[in-house]
């Protein structure tokens, strides 16, 4: 669990310093009048999906975090043995990176209001997100063709079900992609759909980095990584 | 005492501020049914969240009469009464309790109370509540498959929760945990949209610090939710695959019935982390909600200003924070190492400290306050009353060394009903009559109002105050039938047939809420707009109940905290949050 609780404590950190902006120290039962009155603080200006997106994120940082503190905890007792990840991950995390690359490309023309560029680079990054999905369930049925299947023992069901939840999420990142390629297709003006746009861009980005971290896990990466840390620092 | 020093401060003429496109509906369905709009998701939330509430209160009675009169009723036998006392825990604290404070008060009052014409993302919210009903469908329909709904106790520990021998084995735990699953998918639409309609929402005016504690409470518990029921999510979704695909995340090496299984390896305690992580976090989903609300009916109710409000926000701030690190305090008796069992006793008892922060406000508050004891009132006071003693008891379990003798007797059954069962739930009958006038635009009846609160209260304490004492006694909980035993004497059966007769009482109590709520909405006495004189913004709209986009043309601008009342020198004895500054005479 120590996980988890970083991951909160960096959320509460998050929430606790923009809380500390809120001039929580207000004596409000002295303070008649409009808001211009006093410094501080109405309703955020930014659009109500960027904040909802952000909520949203947490919350799913919040699962992979617990999902991550199960690993480790399952990871400690006896009968765990390592998995052989398949190749096949290392171009699907390469697919992914260009997933986010096309979609900031597109961030950035949105911004420049080249409609022809977004729609291009949408595009891009839906095939490139199709192609990672395949990946993945390529790498299930490598996995299970060479016997190791679901409860055969304890890290490849990890395996599954931490790789099947992150494809969750990318399908439905990958869905809203679609729905805002097929707008820009459609010829709606790139003020219209920048925030979809951006949106689309954050979300895939955390689905990376959200992936980095997973893959990290599942390779013994982050291990090595630690034990370096380790050797570097004694 | 407000301040009366002051100056004189001119209203400045609101800037023009942008207002929100508003959804409306084109058809009967999308008005009534498929609605967008908060308020009507609001009551379907809160009319489905009391259906299945009642249910709970009938598996409550089925639980009391096999415990008072054992071998009686030959409808109840080991198995239904397992189930029945799953269904009532599961029932009561996620579909009832969550769903009501949230879903129902929470989509009511949010937008309302901070002057905004709906949720921010009003299809989502839509959404929210169908899968809610979902939820709750799927929920029932366990109550028709073969094998009957699961019988594993609402913590659903396992390995026994999935192994032959627990009624609802097959299909019932299925069921339950994909119940849960969409109950929690659904709940985190809709909390999106409370957390960020509070963030982005707001009148202009309506600073963090002039919100009432009432959006305070819901808003900090939907965030604790937000990021609590992921646990509650992975940990289903872990024990679906141990029972469906026969991983091994949770279950033991094990035999049953004589046969090894094919589990090996897998470890229990792994659960009940993920399951307390959410489980903690829950008593508090529960209880801000209705510490806010109760803040905002005593003050109402006492013709007073809320004690210390920046100290209240700041406890729920706190209390917050500090309920995810308390969470192995459930799990003293699964073996863990002593030095955690301190850490968590250390980190219980220190959120006693914002909660006890929280109560002496609400007693200052009355202190001197003109106190009107009408029905919401009567329910307010009542909670602090219970809270405190729950909490109490609370104080005891929170301690290993206490903790260890007393788990899983009666004792723990009474804390907990005493502390998120009763407390809450005197809150939702309170905040009830307290808003069931803007919402209807009847009044309840009063007469049986205090019938019902006075049932409800003195009933409470005569079933959970014996409850304490069967604890001491060593009766242990979850036990369906008590054989011979050296160390329990037989007084207790005496006891338990009483705490029986006086659930029943309390129960049919109920009934008379559930026939003033439903006479009341088409008989009740027309209510003016703003029949308890607050100040708050839902109490300012311009027709009751509000209409579709909440407040006519304009949207309010807030010029003052939501606490001023008998301000000295003001003409009436509350001012309205909406109300210009008056320049007062030098």
């Amino acid at each position: 669990m120590p996980i988890t609780v970083l991951f909160l404590a960096v959320i509460m950190a998050i929430a606790g310093g923009w809380l500390l902006q809120q001039r929580l120290t207000a004596k409000p039962w002295l303070e008649e009048g409009v808001i211009g009155d006093f410094d501080g603080t109405g309703s955020l200006s930014m659009p109500a999906a960027k904040i909802g997106l952000g909520v949203f994120l947490a919350v799913i940082g919040s699962l992979f975090a617990l999902l991550i503190s199960a690993y480790f905890m399952r990871r400690g007792y006896a009968d765990w043995r390592e998995i052989r990840v398949p190749h096949v991950l290392w171009a699907n995390t390469a697919t992914l990176v260009l997933t986010s690359v096309a979609l900031q490309g597109a961030k950035y023309a949105v911004s420049r209001r080249h409609l022809n560029a977004v729609r291009a680079r949408l595009t891009a990054g839906g095939v490139f997100g199709l192609a990672f999905v395949g990946g993945q369930l390529w790498a299930w049925q490598e996995l299970t063709a060479s016997g190791f299947l679901v409860a055969t023992n304890p890290s490849d069901s990890f395996f599954y079900l931490i790789t099947g939840l992150h494809g969750l999420h990318v399908l439905g990142g990958l869905a809203a992609l679609g729905w805002t390629a097929e707008r820009a297709w459609r010829g709606i003006a790139a003020e219209k759909i920048q925030l979809s746009v951006d949106i689309c861009a954050t979300y895939w980005h955390f689905m990376l980095i959200v992936w980095l971290v997973l893959f990290s896990l599942l390779t013994g990466l982050a291990e090595d990584f630690g034990t370096l840390c380790r050797q570097l620092l004694t | 005492m407000v301040d009366v020093t002051r100056g004189a401060i001119e209203a400045i003429p609101p800037a023009e501020v942008p207002d929100v496109e508003l959804y409306h509906p084109h058809s009967w369905i999308e008005k009534y049914v498929f609605s967008q709009d908060a308020k009507y998701i609001a009551l379907q939330y809160s009319i489905t969240a009391l259906a299945i509430g009642f249910v709970a209160l009938v598996l409550s009675w089925l639980i009391r009469l096999q415990l008072g009169f054992p071998g009686t009723f030959s409808f109840i036998d080991a198995n239904s009464y397992y189930q029945f006392i799953t269904m009532h825990g599961m029932i009561m604290v996620i579909y009832l309790l969550t769903a009501l404070f949230l879903g129902g008060f929470g989509n009511y009052l949010i937008p309302l109370m901070i002057g905004a014409r709906d949720m921010v993302f009003p299809f989502v919210n839509m959404l929210s509540y169908w899968i809610y009903l979902l939820a709750v469908l799927v929920l029932v329909s366990s109550f028709f498959v073969p094998g009957g709904p699961t019988g594993a106790g609402w913590t659903l520990y396992p390995p026994q929760s999935i192994l032959t021998g627990t009624p609802g084995q097959e299909a019932g735990i299925v069921l339950m945990l994909v119940s849960l699953i969409i109950f929690i998918i659904g709940f985190t639409m809709g909390g999106l949209n409370y957390v960020v309609t509070v963030l982005q929402a707001r009148a202009r005016g309506m600073t963090l610090m002039r919100m009432p504690l009432t959006v305070w409470g819901i808003f900090t518990a939907t965030v604790l939710a937000l990021l609590a029921f992921p646990a509650l999510f992975v940990a289903c979704v872990m024990m679906l695959f141990d029972k469906l695909l026969g991983t091994s995340f949770f279950m033991p090496a094990i035999v049953a019935m004589g046969e090894h299984m094919s589990y090996r390896g897998g470890s229990p305690i792994l659960f009940q982390h993920l399951f307390w992580f959410f489980g903690h976090p829950e008593v508090y989903i529960v209880a801000l909600p209705a510490f806010g609300i109760v803040s905002d009916l005593i003050s109402t109710h006492a013709r007073r200003n809320i004690f210390g409000y920046r100290m209240m926000v700041w406890a729920i701030v706190a209390i917050t924070a500090l309920s995810f690190i308390v969470w192995a305090h459930h799990m003293y008796v699964s073996g863990m190492n002593p030095y955690f069992g301190f850490f968590f006793a250390t980190t219980t008892l220190i959120i006693a400290v914002p909660t006890a922060i929280k109560v002496y406000n609400w007693v200052l508050t009355l202190w001197h306050g003109n106190i009107h004891l009408n029905v919401p009132m009567l329910f307010a006071l009542g909670f602090i009353v219970t809270f405190v003693n729950g909490g109490l008891s609370g104080l005891f379990l929170g301690n290993v060394v206490v903790d260890v003798p007393l788990s899983d007797t009666m004792f723990v059954v009474a804390h907990f009903h005493m502390v998120m069962g009763v407390a809450p739930i005197m809150v939702i009958f309170g905040a009830i009559y307290h808003w069931y006038p803007k919402a209807t635009g009847r009044m309840l009846n009063a007469t049986l109002g205090k019938f019902h609160f006075w049932v409800t209260f003195l009933g409470a304490y005569l079933i959970y105050f014996p409850m304490h004492y069967l604890g001491f006694l060593g009766v242990p909980r979850r036990y369906h039938e008590m054989a011979e035993t050296a160390f329990i004497p037989p007084t207790v059966q005496t006891l338990n047939a009483f705490i029986t007769i006086m659930a029943l009482i309390v129960g049919f109590a109920q009934l008379v809420f559930l026939y003033n709520l439903i006479v009341s909405a088409f008989k009740g006495e027309p209510a003016p707009s703003n029949p308890w004189r607050a100040t708050t913004l839902e109490w300012q709209t311009e027709e009751t109940p509000p209409g579709h986009g909440n407040f006519g043309k304009d949207l309010p601008i807030v010029y003052r905290w939501p606490y001023d009342y008998s301000v000295p020198g003001a003409k009436e004895d509350f001012i309205p949050q909406n109300v210009p500054p008056t320049p007062r005479p030098a």
